[in-house]
């Protein structure tokens, strides 16, 4: 199991590696960073200006070889909008994002894994219809127009929660809801047919012949394989949440790093958000990192695997 | 056998299929594809919810194809006299404007209609992108293996363990608004997906007997891929081609939603969405629309992926029952 953790801690590395490479030849596409950042109606001499002094007159490799070192040490360049250094600006909006996305994955796994339990144990009853409606439902609904029906009617309509801002445990729930709707169809989804594909294996069947309480055998045998498949997922849904946060956060005017990326590309202030895009990669992989860990702890076939 | 015999119109399940995959690598391969495509109809006819899917998929179809025919108005064309006219059925309505009009007057049942075209433009092309990189690469790395298929997957890993949604519109705000833009970006980001299950699937087949089998008689090697490999490629292919189409369609509306979509002259959902946000309260059914109709293709194309996984994984029809 260390060698197999080992190499997925380096693996990480390099991921972390290859996300420098792309943010910073991404602004670099249209091939000219300093015109892509300044306004339209810039002059050809404050663009020069502005291109010496964010030194992309430099050769390119010179550039970069800043960038990365600057990375490093989490130094992730300067806001060309509030002045200042990024990192900063980030963390600072970090725990509004991270809250949101933890209630949303809350959210749709209390909701979720419960709906496809019971369609997987009873295929066609009622209880299945129901979830596996609401499972193609949520990933059928763009969350960004859900986002706008449920400030029209829980907010606008019936006033039980307020419609943006973060100022109290309230204004989570809109959000949260709305951003957790995506997660929470797949989680149904895969919930479902993990356990319709367990309850067909060998080893199920042979359970039931030596005779074991049903009970036993879903417990101990169909949810641990179950939870191994929906660990994962589960890693890559708030990972997934992060992404996501940029239309809801903008829709619910929440003070988290979303808007925060979406507010820099009104402004073309692409440093920071090339910051951003780094530092949610950080955490993104981070999480996979340790949902792999979580998966060899469960899952024995990789613990004395490979 | 005598019981082996069947007449060649039989269209129905057939006793090999409870044996799942030796099923589909014999029998169906030596059938040929007009047997397939009997199946494939009559399976269809069968699943109700995939025959619900495939008509909102062609009812999409159809108004993207005969836009200018099914559309009551010019899409373009402003009245300011008649602007935020609520939907035909409600107070205040006109059987002229039957969806109601958006803040400029401009008719909101055609711009659905035209809106089509853009979202099924940017699905179809994007995945034709997407699918056809993620094809030959996967095949590369998946058939040929070792040095290559590591480093091939290495990058594809990178590339997948990106917070998604963010990259695009980070790309999408560089690259600035045309139609071209997004669909390469969507074309380009999805291919990993692709390469991904491609490479899965080649190696899945490269192990299976029939191929060992092409081996021995000492087959070519293009000869292995193109008569062996590509064809089961195909099914696995469409199946996710039709999830990743329904992704795009709506993820296409997201950029539109942030404004970094098609231009705004252009009739896109996703630019529906955006502008009716601003009258949300005052003319909500201007943001309804696109909305519903954005769910309701998603919807349909989530169906009939479903039901081509179904049919063309015995595995999970298995499953299923």
């Amino acid at each position: 199991m260390q060698r197999y953790l080992l190499s997925r801690f380096f693996q990480s590395v390099l991921v972390l590696f290859g996300v420098l490479v792309l943010v910073f030849f991404m602004v670099r596409i249209t091939g000219d960073p300093a015109r892509l950042m300044m306004p339209r109606e810039a002059s050809p001499e404050d663009i020069e200006e502005f291109r010496h002094r964010m030194g992309f007159d430099r050769p390119q490799i010179v550039q970069f070889l800043d960038f990365l070192s600057g990375a490093v040490v989490g130094d992730f360049g300067d806001s060309l909008h509030y002045m200042m250094p990024a990192l900063p600006l980030i963390l600072e909006r970090l725990p509004a994002t991270v809250e949101l996305a933890s209630v949303s994955l809350a959210f749709a796994v209390i909701v979720a894994v419960p709906l496809g339990l019971i369609g997987g144990f009873r295929p066609g009853s009622l209880w299945d219809s129901l979830g596996r409606a609401i499972g193609l439902f949520g990933q059928s609904v763009p969350n960004f127009w859900l986002a706008l029906v449920l400030i029209i009617v829980f907010a606008v309509k019936l006033g039980w929660f307020p419609s943006f801002g973060r100022d109290s445990p309230k204004s989570v729930v809109l959000p949260a809801i709305a951003l957790g709707v995506f997660s929470l169809g797949r989680l149904v989804r895969l919930t479902r047919s993990a356990v319709l594909e367990i309850r067909s294996e060998d080893y199920i069947r042979t359970a039931h012949s030596k005779g074991l309480s049903p009970r036993v055998i879903y417990v101990k045998h169909v949810l641990r394989n179950a939870a191994i498949s929906l660990v994962s997922v589960i890693g890559v849904q708030f990972g997934y949440m992060l992404g996501g946060s940029i239309y809801i956060e903008t829709i619910f005017s929440w003070p988290g790093l979303g808007r925060l990326a979406a507010d820099s590309i009104g402004v073309r202030d692409f440093p920071m958000v090339q910051a951003i895009a780094v530092f949610t990669s950080v955490v993104v992989v981070t999480l996979n990192l340790l949902t792999d860990v979580a998966y060899a702890l469960i899952d024995p076939r990789i613990r004395y695997g490979e | 056998m005598e019981s082996e015999r069947r007449p060649k119109s039989y269209t129905g399940p057939r006793q090999g299929e409870v044996e799942g995959l030796r099923f589909r690598e014999t029998e169906q391969e030596v059938r040929g594809f007009r047997y397939r495509l009997n199946r494939l109809t009559w399976l269809l006819v069968r699943d109700r919810s995939g025959m619900l899917g495939l008509a909102l998929f062609l009812l999409v179809v159809v108004a993207a194809a005969f836009s200018p025919l099914l559309a009551p108005h010019d899409p373009l064309e402003q009245h300011l006299a008649v602007s935020k006219q609520p939907p035909a059925w409600s107070d205040g309505g006109d059987w002229e404007y039957p969806l109601g009009t958006d803040n400029l007057g401009r008719d909101l049942l055609s711009r659905i209609i035209y809106g089509s075209r853009v979202s099924l433009t940017v699905g179809f092309f994007g995945v034709l992108i997407a699918g056809g990189i993620g094809l030959v690469v996967g095949l590369i790395s998946g058939y040929i293996g070792g040095r290559v298929d590591n480093i091939i997957m290495g990058v594809i890993n990178i590339v997948l363990a990106l917070p998604y949604l963010l990259f695009v519109v980070f790309i999408a705000a560089i690259l600035g608004r045309s139609l071209l833009n997004v669909i390469l970006i969507f074309g380009i980001t999805d291919s990993p997906i692709f390469v991904r299950v491609t490479r899965g699937e080649v190696l899945r087949i490269r192990e299976s007997g029939y191929v060992e089998a092409a081996k021995s008689i000492g087959a070519p090697r293009w000869r292995i891929i193109f008569d062996h490999i590509m064809p089961n490629l195909i099914g696995p292919l469409i199946t996710l081609a039709t999830f990743e189409m329904s992704g795009m369609i709506f993820y296409e509306a997201g950029l539109g939603f942030l404004g970094l979509s098609v231009p705004p002259s252009v009739p896109s959902w996703g630019n529906m969405l955006s502008a009716g946000r601003k009258y949300l309260l005052s003319a909500p059914w201007i943001a309804t629309w696109p909305g519903l109709a954005i769910m309701f293709t998603s919807l349909g194309m989530n169906l009939l992926g479903d039901w081509l996984r179904d049919v063309l994984d015995p595995r999970l029809r298995r499953a299923r029952k």
